[in-house]
Parts: C-alpha cells; sequence; structure tokens
C-alpha cells in the first residue's frame, strides 16, 4: 500500500493563470522594495558593516530592558541588545558599530557596566566577533562577486545545457566579461558591476533569444529580490550566511526550474503537434507531484534546522524557509509562463519540425 | 530472456560487491570520529582520519591580523639611507640628512657637485635595489637626489616580512602553547590565525599582535621633560611615555626625555624568563644576551655609570633604573610591577623575536567552549528530527520503495562523513546545515525517479520496464538539476569564509554521493527486489 497526493495527472491552468502571477510577483518586489528604500537599504551585520558583537550568557533569569538600560549607560556608538534565542537561555546579544576601536577594549567596557549594574550576577561571553571596515569591505565585494560569478555561470550553463546552443552560450560568456571588463576599467564600483553583469545578462539572452535561459534568470533575480525584501519587512540582518542561504536557494529554485524545463524539452521533442502554452502547462502538471513533494521535504528538513538548530544558524534557516517557498512558487508561475511571453507569436503555431533539428 | 536475467544477475553480484566495497571503506573513514571508538582495540587499527571540527563547534579564536609591510619598507629605507650616509663618508663625500619621503622613497642631498658621477656610480654598484627618481640642482652647490625602491625589491622585502611574522606569530603561538593552531597567510598582506579551545581573546592578542620591539636608550635627565612639552627638544632627543605602576596593577604615565639612538635592541638576545623578585610579590622579565650583545651592553654601561637606562618596549618605557656599575655576562631585567601572567606572556613575546612589522586585528571571531558544544548538540538535534521525519515520510508514501530510499538516505549520511574525513575538511555548523539540506536534496532523486516509475505504471507499462525506464529518464534529469547545485556551491566555496566553506564542502559531497546512493545504489536495490517476483507481479511503490 502507498499513498499519493495526486493519484492522476493534473490539468489545473497555470498558464491561464500567469498575468495574476506576474501581478502577484511584482507587487511584492515592489512592497519588499518599498521596505528597502524606507530603512535605507538592507540592514547590514557586522560581517558587511563592520562593528563588535558580544554575546552573554547570564547563570539567573535576566530581563533584557534591565540589560538594555545598564549597557545604555556606556555610551557605545550604534549599540543594540538582543534576546538570542529563548527568553529562558538569558542569552543576550549586544552590538555596537564600533570599527575604530578593540574588541578588547568594547569587552572591557561591557564587562564593567554589567558588573556594576548586576553584581554577584555570573554571566560568560560565549561568542566575541569584531570585524574592522576593512574586512567587512572585502566580504561585500566577495558577496557580490559570488552572485555575479553565479549569474555568469548558470546564465551559459542553461544557455547551453537546455537549448543545446553552447555557441551562443559562449557568444554571451564573452559579451559579458566584455562588458565587465569595460566597467572595471573605469573602476566602477562593486554594486555597478553586478547589476551591469544583469543587464548585460538579460539583454543578452533577450538577444539571441535564449529564452529558456532567460526565464531561469528572471525566475532567480525575482526569489533573491522578493527573500530580500522579506528579510528587510522582518528586519532581519544580512550577514555571510545570509548570502550563503540566497546562493542556495538560487541553486534550489533552478533544480526546480530544470525538472520542469527538462520535460518542457521532452514533451517538445514528441512533435505532438501542441502549441508552447499546452505542453508547458502540461508539463507543468506531469512534474507537480515531484515539485510538491521535494520541496515539502526540503521545507521540512529545513524546518527542523530552523526550530532546533539554535540561534546561530536560525536566520539561515528562515532565509532557506522563504527561499524555498518562493523558488517552487517561482518555477511554476515565473520561469515557465515566461517562455511563453518571450517568444514571438508564431509560436503558438505547433512547434515546428525545426526546433527539433536545432536541439539536436 | 533467460540469458539476459541471468547476466543481470551476474552485473548485479558486481554492483552489489561494490557497494559493499565503497561501505567497508566509509565505515573505516568514519568510525574514528565516533567518540569512545578512538581508545578502543578497533580505534587502533583503523586510519587516523577523524573529522576535524570548525572552531564554530569546537570553540576557539580566529584572528586575521593585517601586517603593516608599508612600515617595514619605510624602516628599510630609513637603515639603507643611513647606510649610503656611511659609505659616502668612506669615499670622501658628504650626504646630509637622508630622509624618507612618502611613497617608500628617500632624498638625499649630496655637498658637491662636481662629485656627482662618484656618488652615482657608488650607488649603483653598493646600492642596486635603489634607482634615481630624481635630481635638483640647489644652491650652495648642493644636489638633492630622490631616491625610490625597485618594484622587484619592494615585492621582495613585502614577502620577507609576511614570512618573517608568519615565523614569529607561529614561534610565539607555539611558546604560548596552543594545540593545532592554524596560521597561513593570505592575500593582502593579512595572516589568518585559528586557535582551537582558546577563549581569551585579549591575552591571545597581546601576545600575537604585540610588536616586541625592545630598545634600551639612555636617558636624557638635563631636559626637563615639562619644558619639551611646549615643543622645545634637543636635536636626538625624543619624548616619551614612562608607564609607572602602582601596587594594584594600576598604571599612569609620566613623560621621559631619552637620546634617539638605541644603544641595543632586542634581536642580541637568547633567552628572556619570566622571574619572581625577592622583595615583593611582583614579577620581572630576566634577559639573556647573546655574545655580542653582551659585548655592547658591557661598554653601554660602562660609559653610561650613574646615568640612567630606559628600557624601552614598542615605543613606551617600562623602567629606567640608573646604571651603578659597568655590567658585564649579559643579563638584565625588566621590571615593571608585572603579573605573573604578563611577565609570562613578555618573555614569550621577547624570546620569540620582534615582529618585522607592527600588525593590526582586522577581524576577531571567538566562539566560547560551551556556545560551540551547544551548537554541536543542536545541530545533531535538528539533523536527527529532519532525517528521522523524512525516513518515516517516505516509509509511508512509496512503502517498499521507500524504505530502499530510506537504506540509501542513510548511506549517503555516511558517505558524506566519510568525504569529509577522507578530504581533511572541516565540519562546521552551516556545513551541518548543508548536510540537512543535502538529506533533502538526495530524497529528491528517489522521489524523481519513483514519480517517474509510478507515471509510466499509470500508463499502463509492465512493473520491470517501468522501472527501467523510470531510472534511465529519470538519471540525466537528476544531473541536470544536481550541476546546478554544484555550481552554486562551488562558487560559495571560492569566495566564502571558513564556517561558509563548511557549507560548500558538505553540499557537493552530499550531492556527489547522492547520485551514487539514490541512482546506483537504490537501482540494485530494486534489481533484487525485482528478481525474487514474478515479472508482471505489481510493484510496492
Amino acid at each position: 500500500m502507498s499513498f499519493s497526493f495526486i493519484k492522476h495527472e493534473t490539468k489545473i491552468d497555470f498558464i491561464g493563470f500567469r498575468y495574476y502571477a506576474f501581478a502577484i510577483s511584482a507587487l511584492m518586489i515592489i512592497i519588499g522594495g518599498i521596505s528597502l528604500v524606507m530603512k535605507g537599504g538592507p540592514r547590514y551585520g557586522i560581517d558587511f558593516a563592520g562593528g563588535v558583537i558580544l554575546q552573554a550568557k547570564f547563570a539567573v533569569p535576566t530581563d533584557l530592558d534591565k540589560v538594555k538600560k545598564v549597557l545604555e549607560g556606556t555610551n557605545l556608538p550604534g549599540l543594540v541588545v538582543q534576546q538570542m534565542g529563548q527568553v529562558k537561555d538569558n542569552d543576550f546579544l549586544v552590538r555596537t558599530s564600533t570599527t575604530d576601536d578593540s574588541s578588547a577594549n568594547v569587552q572591557k567596557t561591557v564587562t564593567k557596566a554589567l558588573d556594576e549594574g548586576f553584581s554577584g550576577v555570573k554571566y560568560e561571553f560565549k561568542r566575541i566577533e569584531m570585524v574592522g571596515p576593512k574586512v567587512g569591505e572585502d566580504l561585500r565585494g566577495k558577496a557580490l562577486e559570488a552572485m555575479y560569478f553565479a549569474i555568469l555561470i548558470i546564465a551559459i550553463y542553461i544557455s547551453g545545457r537546455f537549448e543545446h546552443r553552447w555557441m551562443a552560450a559562449g557568444i554571451m560568456a564573452a559579451g559579458l566579461f566584455a562588458g565587465i571588463t569595460t566597467l572595471q576599467y573605469f573602476h566602477a564600483p562593486q554594486v555597478w558591476l553586478v547589476l551591469g553583469a544583469l543587464v548585460i545578462t538579460l539583454g543578452l539572452c533577450c538577444f539571441l533569444r535564449l529564452n529558456y535561459a532567460l526565464g531561469a534568470i528572471v525566475a532567480l533575480i525575482h526569489d533573491v529580490l522578493v527573500t530580500v525584501g522579506f528579510f528587510s519587512l522582518m528586519n532581519k540582518e544580512f550577514d555571510l550566511t545570509i548570502i550563503a542561504a540566497l546562493l542556495t536557494l538560487i541553486g534550489f529554485s533552478l533544480n526546480d526550474t530544470i525538472i520542469i524545463y527538462d520535460r518542457i524539452r521532452e514533451t517538445r521533442g514528441l512533435k505532438t503537434g501542441e502549441t508552447l502554452p499546452v505542453i508547458i502547462n502540461k508539463s507543468v502538471n506531469q512534474t507537480l507531484s515531484r515539485t510538491i513533494l521535494t520541496s515539502g521535504l526540503a521545507f521540512l528538513a529545513v524546518s527542523s534546522l530552523f526550530v532546533f538548530g539554535g540561534a546561530v544558524i536560525h536566520d539561515f534557516a528562515l532565509a532557506m524557509l522563504i527561499g524555498i517557498i518562493v523558488g517552487t512558487y517561482s518555477s511554476i508561475y515565473v520561469a515557465s509562463p515566461i517562455i511563453i511571453s518571450l517568444t514571438k507569436p508564431d509560436a503558438d503555431e505547433p512547434v515546428p519540425a525545426k526546433a527539433k533539428t536545432k536541439m539536436a | 530472456m533467460i540469458v539476459k536475467g541471468e547476466y543481470m544477475n551476474r552485473n548485479l553480484r558486481w554492483r552489489v560487491l561494490l557497494t559493499l566495497a565503497v561501505m567497508a571503506v566509509a565505515l573505516c573513514l568514519v568510525l574514528p570520529s565516533v567518540p569512545g571508538i578512538k581508545n578502543t582495540l578497533l580505534g587502533k587499527i583503523l586510519p587516523d582520519t577523524a573529522i576535524n571540527l570548525g572552531l564554530d563547534l569546537k570553540g576557539g579564536i580566529h584572528l586575521t591580523l593585517g601586517v603593516d609591510v608599508d612600515k617595514a619598507i619605510e624602516n628599510n629605507m630609513v637603515s639603507q639611507g643611513q647606510d649610503i650616509k656611511a659609505s659616502a663618508r668612506e669615499d670622501d663625500l658628504a650626504v646630509l640628512k637622508p630622509t624618507p619621503l612618502p611613497g617608500t622613497r628617500l632624498e638625499a642631498v649630496l655637498v658637491g657637485s662636481a662629485k656627482q658621477e662618484v656618488f652615482e656610480k657608488l650607488l649603483g654598484k653598493q646600492f642596486p635595489n635603489l634607482r634615481i627618481d630624481g635630481k635638483e640642482t640647489l644652491p650652495e652647490d648642493r644636489v638633492k637626489y630622490v631616491l625610490s625602491m625597485t618594484p622587484d625589491y619592494k615585492k621582495y622585502l613585502a614577502k620577507l616580512t609576511l614570512d618573517q611574522a608568519v615565523k614569529t606569530i607561529r614561534n610565539r603561538i607555539d611558546q604560548f602553547g596552543v594545540a593545532e593552531p592554524d596560521i597561513r597567510r593570505q592575500e593582502g598582506n593579512r595572516i589568518q590565525v585559528q586557535l582551537p579551545g582558546l577563549s581569551d581573546p585579549e591575552r591571545a592578542i597581546a601576545v600575537i599582535g604585540k610588536t616586541a620591539h625592545l630598545e634600551f636608550k639612555i636617558v636624557d635627565d638635563s631636559i626637563d621633560p615639562a619644558s619639551v612639552k611646549q615643543g622645545l627638544i634637543g636635536p636626538g632627543r625624543e619624548l616619551t611615555a614612562m608607564v609607572q605602576r602602582g601596587p594594584k596593577g594600576d598604571s599612569t604615565e609620566i613623560p621621559i626625555v631619552l637620546k634617539k639612538d638605541a644603544v641595543l635592541t632586542g634581536e642580541h638576545i637568547t633567552d628572556a624568563r619570566a622571574t619572581i623578585e625577592s622583595n615583593n610579590n611582583q614579577f620581572s622579565v630576566s634577559l639573556t644576551f647573546n655574545a655580542r650583545g653582551a659585548k655592547i651592553f658591557e661598554r653601554v654601561t660602562e660609559e653610561n655609570i650613574k646615568k640612567r637606562l630606559a628600557i624601552v618596549l614598542d615605543g613606551k618605557c617600562y623602567s629606567a633604573p640608573v646604571i651603578q656599575d659597568k655590567i658585564s655576562g649579559g643579563k638584565a631585567q625588566i621590571t615593571g610591577r608585572f603579573s605573573q601572567e604578563e611577565a609570562r606572556d613578555l618573555a614569550i613575546v621577547l624570546r620569540a623575536g620582534a615582529l618585522p612589522a607592527p600588525v593590526t586585528v582586522l577581524e576577531q571571531r571567538t566562539v566560547g567552549p560551551t556556545l560551540g558544544q551547544e551548537s554541536i548538540d543542536a545541530g545533531i538535534m535538528a539533523t536527527g528530527i529532519a532525517a528521522i521525519a523524512i525516513i518515516l515520510f517516505m516509509a509511508v508514501y512509496y512503502s517498499t520503495a521507500g524504505i530502499f530510499a530510506d537504506i540509501v538516505l542513510l548511506l549517503n549520511i555516511v558517505l558524506t562523513m566519510a568525504g569529509l574525513a577522507a578530504f581533511g575538511a572541516t565540519l562546521t555548523l552551516p556545513g551541518i546545515a548543508g548536510i540537512i539540506l543535502t538529506i533533502a536534496m538526495a530524497v529528491d532523486a528517489n522521489v524523481l525517479i519513483y514519480e517517474r516509475i509510478r507515471e509510466e505504471l499509470r500508463k499502463g507499462v509492465k512493473p520491470l520496464e517501468a522501472v527501467d525506464k523510470g531510472y534511465g529518464k529519470a538519471t540525466l534529469t537528476i544531473l541536470d538539476s544536481n550541476t546546478t547545485n554544484v555550481i552554486v556551491a562551488i562558487i560559495l566555496y571560492q569566495f566564502g569564509t571558513g564556517p561558509i566553506r563548511g557549507f560548500a564542502v558538505t553540499l557537493v559531497l552530499g550531492i556527489i554521493m547522492s547520485m551514487f546512493t539514490a541512482i546506483f545504489v537504490s537501482r540494485i536495490m530494486f534489481d533484487l527486489y525485482m528478481s525474487k517476483r514474478k515479472a508482471d507481479a505489481p510493484v510496492s511503490i
């Protein structure tokens, strides 16, 4: 005996829903964007902004407000005091934006204030981190560089693999490389490099009619933007692990997208005489049970990490959870329907035999 | 049909043997990491391949130090300037005040423009690392030269400085007594230091980061430090802070005037020890000089009886005792009301030698042992619950086939850990997150295959053929989709720092292992299962 959520092939009209889906996506991105603009950009953790954090654990139940009050007297710049994990843990995270001062001095100041404010109460520093401004800047650069390379390599891989147009993929790589080198020549800041890379990639995909690559990349950008927007709305900090989570969800979302694309390619190869929208809708339906199962299981696994994995990994797990939902949604409602919107109207005709030779 | 069956069975035997062999190797690699096994008889037979835990799990201090290479280059420039002056004098040339200019350049003024050729020849011969950037004729028959270092020499100096800094830091850490420290050079004149097991960053930084430039200078008591404050100081004199400590360890600084040129430096030290002072409970550091140092020290003390000798460490004077008599035997003592710990650390630093250039702490991450253990516990808990939830789900959803998937899932976890051990990779907290993600990705491969088999069965395809088609068609899709995850993981490895790298490594290993377990091994189980039943009996999937 075995179960299945979906006994027979579903016939849900995903494609017909696409304009609503596009509207929902646009709305989510706009809300996230507004939040980012209102808050003056993402809230950087010390990895990127530089600063000092101390994680202090008290031996007895301690009130967050009291810790805040005691530490406010220290006049440390940009002081933030937060509860870590659950209230019963009595873990507090103290963060300051000092970068010209050594962590030892901050530790001394905090120790002095805590000793005076909580005389006789035992506590220990479980974690002390200091990131200088230079390292913070380097890490920001590295994170952006990683994003840039991810876009580049994925664009090349998908164009080559899915449209069997390694030539076009090669042209795109060369174009992208030339564009970025030009930008670097003018010493453009790193953010512009990444934006430039994105624009060039999208432009070249359009020009070379690499529709699958374009669809996949639009879906990726969508996933990252929505997740970043959510994080901004929830007032969460961006640090290195969040970047790792964003990159991982790019891989994960792409995984879903590729499996649907794979099915589209297979169905087109059968030459059933169906139009592209029909083929795409059929492919999404055929892979739906797998999509739901895999995403559900991944969600289950990461939920375990979110709940039991401890405070240090909490935000990473949260980013992944959001990413899994957004990524699954985008594979179905963004990456696949967009191929139809991108393809010229004549592609609504039955797929010509030419397509087959192109793919061979 | 019979022939094909026999062929398949023989083929199957080989596949089973290969799987068992892989399993055996994996277990040998993983078992040493299981607590409690290391000390048993089994642990002694097995290879020594325990999985390294990252600092975020075992606790410790991670430091990124920036070496001020420019300062070292500037120092070298200054000493070359002095050498130029000395060499010129030997050749009867008069060179005035070689002074360093910004951008590692040096200015030197030659008196007597007629001797330009001789001077330039001398520079070319004795100072090949310098080149003349420009010269200018000054009044009074003088010529000003601007000299700069050749880029090659600058590069060489930078490398030398970094190598020496790494060596000195390693030396200090070894003497400090840290098990398995990791010290390595990084690009951008940086040094990364990892000290597992330590949790007092302040003290570690004091030992590692101290330049420890020790100098002995003569005190000029003829100048009142108070008058110097208003900007009046004689040539060759300098104002320094003298640290004075109270009995309770509180310190104040008072100004003191010293002769600028050091009479002796720390490079002549062969040994330094913390010693307890007999009259109180305070510690001092006793120094032993080498033969040359001892000779210099004897001469200096003889020439300066009744004057004060200042002991200056990194620009701060710690004590300035009056020289009562000539000191021979090459021994000296730094007193400064040190605590035992301070004296011990100072002795370590002096023994290991000075850093060739000042270092600054650019990044510091310390994880205490409690947090490390908490992270390990939480990681095991999260992994266990994720695995159990997925195993239960698969068994219920796919019944027999689901149990196959569960077995290969466990195999995948063991293989991933074995891979970590074999490559000497480091397991970090994000790495544990990577294992949890891999669990999800590994079952994804089985889900793809099983959904395909179900699809074929729904179409009315015979079970044996359906299994065959399911594996055949899904394999390429699995390869395709996993490739993107591997690409992303490799990029993460390339750009990430320690903990993130751990994540990338487990992700890549887990995905690669899942190709083996989910495609290859689970197929064996299916074949074994199918071979025991009639060709058209329904499949439990």
